[in-house]
């Protein structure tokens, strides 16, 4: 599969992504730079971490009007698969090709460590690799990782079926001391109505080799090669 | 440039003479935007939480919930206040403010 990286000024996780679809995964895969405005010949986008635009203003807020995010907007119209991590979670938001927006973190602390999370639907483009009940150990590092909805929108995401992931304790549930950020609902990640988009605060780039202490974020990645394998199988 | 208007330039503009514009700048500034973006009421504010505490512990009584927000001056050309009041709106609610959790105000003079 062609995969984008896409690269703002001071983003910083954009050579992890590449690293783990390329020789990790064996796909092809290449950066994008922001100024460009072009996805042709692409099968998805990663929208990967970092500080884009030294997170001014509000993080995501300038890099959503980058001339690259007009491309990307047409790409998840037409049912292009998107995944935006971390910083990538962020810009979706404030794109708004994903609902409700990340603030400061409740402790007002940057959060670097290992977290889990559960996986509320396993049948997403982004998931479907995920055995069903398997509890994922993935390492978050953000100051604005705080997902914020009204009621009616959080409503509406759990009877879609876009919560996607949850942070929980290693066990699998839903307690507030396994809420690194304060998130409501303990949201970690989601995905929009269509369910080609998504993004989520952990990095699973950071957990997709032995050496890095957790290969559960490669469910992730191989979640979205197996759907776009399929998705070319049908169309063929 | 005729030499007399050269003096009556320099007569008029003693400021710009101690501080140089750099070329490209607009000089002009006719009038200005001032914009004040707030976390919204519903929207969680734990700068604003942190604050109220300190204050409370510092001994000021009678202090009520802290709110943390932005202010933003923009110089803007020319003097239409119409049509600034337009695209300063559009500009808050595309940009400078996330209508999803800030609110916006701001006065344009």
């Amino acid at each position: 599969m062609n995969f984008a990286v896409l690269q703002f000024p001071a983003s910083n996780c954009d050579q992890d992504a590449l690293h783990v679809l390329k020789d990790v995964l064996g796909q092809s895969a290449r950066f994008i730079w922001h100024k460009e405005n072009s996805l042709a010949g692409i099968d998805a986008v990663i929208i990967p971490g970092g500080f884009s635009y030294g997170d001014y203003l509000r993080t995501g807020a300038i890099a959503r009007f980058s001339p690259i995010m007009e491309a990307v907007r047409t790409f998840a119209a037409n049912g292009g698969p998107v995944l935006g991590i971390c910083n990538g979670f962020q810009i979706l938001c404030e794109a708004g090709l994903l609902p409700g927006a990340l603030i400061r973190n409740r402790s007002l602390q940057f959060r670097c460590e290992h977290v889990f999370i559960k996986t509320g639907n396993n049948d997403s483009p982004f998931t479907n690799k995920i055995p069903p009940g398997k509890i994922l150990r993935v390492p978050i590092a953000h100051g604005e990782g705080c997902y914020f909805a009204e009621d009616a929108t959080l409503e509406n995401l759990k009877s879609n079926g876009q919560i996607l992931w949850q942070y929980t304790d290693a066990k699998g549930e839903l307690t507030g001391p396994a809420n690194p950020n304060g998130s409501l609902w303990n949201i970690a990640g989601i995905g929009n109505e269509a369910g080609n988009v998504a993004g989520l605060m952990p990095h699973p780039e950071r957990a997709s080799e032995a050496i890095l202490g957790s290969t559960d974020g490669r469910l992730i990645f191989e979640s979205l090669i197996f759907w776009l394998e399929n998705k070319m199988a049908r169309a063929a | 440039m005729a030499r007399t208007n050269q003096k009556k330039l320099a007569r008029s503009a003693v400021f710009t003479q101690h501080h140089p514009v750099p070329r490209g700048v607009v000089r002009a500034v006719a009038m200005k935007a001032r914009i004040i973006v707030t976390p919204k009421k519903a929207v969680l504010d734990p700068q604003g939480k942190s604050v109220q505490n300190a204050l409370e512990h510092m001994g000021y009584q009678g202090i009520g919930a802290v709110h943390v927000g932005k202010y933003l001056e923009i110089e803007l050309a020319g003097a239409d206040g119409e049509s600034w009041r337009k695209q300063i709106d559009e500009a808050c609610h595309k940009i400078l403010s996330n209508p999803v959790i800030e609110d916006y105000k701001f006065e344009i003079e």
